[in-house]
């Protein structure tokens, strides 16, 4: 309860910070849009010249662009944490965080979500309705309720490495670029991991799982039931991931030493 | 000209303190080079070519496209707009040399830098890793410099007139932000233009876009040859020509109605 009215005393705070400037919210929306809008053209623009890749069709693979947005867009919102080590551990703005009697990664993901991130829910599922309805897809009454896992999976997953990799700050604050490195990684997982090489698909299944944000939980709205193993485990694999990176993270906050004046 | 050639040489050595942060980049940029090589493996499937070029010519463009963007690419939008934004413009206007091309300058400082260590052992690690052809045509390479440098002076043209925007707009990172989107997609370094419907294509012959990676990447694949390079150069010297007057004319507005906000 207290969590959840914090959560929107934040969520009201944020919303007044951000309509100061409102021409620019529209901006940077609109640039949101125009970078969802480049990825589709290129998925178009590269269909105009062939019409199988690696066995998906140009419409499947418009569908596993949009799910991807969804969980994407839900992790750009509130696990976007990627300046972590810049912001908190070199400024020692960690130790304001520490002296508050809310858990530490619950504040940061307050101070540090960007919910103008969530309209790509919206063109996600856009997307996902028009390459369906091109496909033919058929819906029964639990697919929205497993889209929901499979997208809570998804971005849990997203959210498991991401924190991960900024508990690596608690032990070194060195500056390091791992994490524009992962935004790259990530996008391997928008494609279908057949197009990929042994190694890299074992990368992006079992130790950098984006695979399970784009391609594995599509595959099951998709109906490919090959992947059907995968698909499931989607919801599987957010949770290890994300209760791995809390773990980690709890154990980081302890080794915190502070590095403010 | 002293003055901005001291520029170019403190940028250079200012960068080279900090160069361990370049290496981790290679990294960055191989990454990319190589989901895409894989996408276009895909693409290509069991086609010899698509548009006039080959699978092999594809990798190459990719692995070129993305090493020569740490050549021209940089951050100087950024850097005027957060410099207006915290007023330290108004201290640059009374210093005796031009603005605009002191930021210019500190690009080029950074691009040679980026050049020497980014892309040259960028580009020697990628080609071990993946299937890339080296032109070994001296023309070639000659063009190919100077579609380089003509794509940053148009790449660093674009960036100007963004940053001088913030001026009118005073908070303006969406708008620099969706710049470097459009520049991604219409300047040929995800694609070729030449991929494009035609319709698509016959509007980018309009606009500036290509001169900055579509052009040297072609070069240096050996995509266009004989006439075609001259008139591709041609294109990049008259874009980088007609980008002055913007620039100039928002910066002679910009200058008179100055407001410094803080600072």
């Amino acid at each position: 309860m207290k969590h959840t009215s914090i959560f929107f005393l934040y969520v009201a705070q944020y919303m007044k910070t951000r309509l100061t400037y409102r021409v620019d919210m529209l901006m940077e929306i609109m640039s949101d849009l125009l970078f969802q809008a480049v990825n589709l053209i290129f998925i178009l623009v590269v269909f105009g010249h062939t019409n199988m890749l690696s066995g998906w069709s140009k419409d499947e693979i418009i569908f596993i662009y949009g799910f991807f947005l969804v969980p994407f867009a839900i992790f750009g919102a509130f696990f976007n944490i990627w300046d972590f080590n810049e912001r908190y551990i070199v400024k020692g703005e960690m130790d304001r965080i520490l002296t508050r009697p809310v858990h530490s990664l619950f504040q940061i993901i307050l101070e540090r979500m960007e919910l103008e991130s969530l309209f790509g829910v919206l063109t996600g599922i856009a997307v996902m309705i028009y390459a369906g309805s091109r496909l033919d897809l058929g819906l029964s009454w639990y697919d929205p309720i497993v889209f929901l896992f499979m997208v809570l999976g998804g971005a849990f997953v997203y959210a498991g490495i991401f924190i991960l990799l900024a508990s690596i700050s608690f032990w070194s604050d060195s500056r390091t670029s791992i994490m524009p490195m992962m935004y790259n990684i990530g996008n391997y997982g928008r494609y279908p991991v057949d197009i990929y090489n042994k190694v890299i698909r074992f990368v992006l299944t079992w130790i950098l799982p984006f695979a399970f944000v784009g391609v594995y939980p599509s595959a099951y709205f998709l109906g490919r039931e090959e992947w059907y193993g995968y698909a499931f485990l989607t919801p599987v694999m957010g949770a290890v991931f994300f209760g791995f990176a809390i773990f980690m993270w709890n154990i980081g906050v302890t080794k915190y030493r502070g590095a403010g004046n | 000209m002293g003055k901005y050639l001291e520029m170019i040489r403190v940028r250079f050595l200012m960068m080279l303190a900090y160069r361990t942060n370049y290496y981790s980049g290679i990294l960055i940029y191989s990454i990319n080079i190589g989901a895409y090589y894989f996408l276009w493996n895909a693409i290509y499937g069991g086609k010899g070519e698509i548009e006039g070029l080959s699978v092999i010519q594809m990798t190459t463009y990719v692995a070129v496209a993305w090493m020569a963007r740490a050549f021209y690419f940089n951050n100087i939008d950024r850097e005027i707009a957060q410099e207006i934004k915290e007023g330290k413009v108004a201290v640059e206007f009374i210093r005796p040399y031009h603005y605009l091309l002191m930021k210019t300058m500190q690009g080029l400082g950074e691009g040679i830098f980026r050049l020497s260590f980014f892309s040259i052992p960028g580009m020697v690690i990628v080609s071990l890793v993946f299937p890339i052809e080296f032109s070994a045509a001296f023309s070639t390479w000659v063009f190919f410099m100077i579609a380089i440098i003509l794509s940053f002076i148009v790449n660093t043209q674009i960036n100007l007139l963004t940053g001088v925007m913030t001026f009118f707009f005073f908070n303006n990172d969406g708008l620099i932000r969706a710049k470097r989107v459009v520049i991604d997609l219409f300047s040929g370094l995800l694609l070729p233009i030449s991929f494009y419907p035609g319709w698509a294509q016959n509007v980018m012959d309009f606009l500036p876009f290509q001169a900055i990676s579509y052009i040297p990447s072609m070069i240096f694949t050996e995509g266009f040859t004989g006439s075609a390079v001259w008139e591709a150069i041609l294109f990049q010297l008259v874009w980088a020509v007609i980008l002055i007057l913007p620039i100039q004319a928002l910066w002679v507005i910009a200058k008179k109605r100055l407001i410094v906000q803080g600072g």
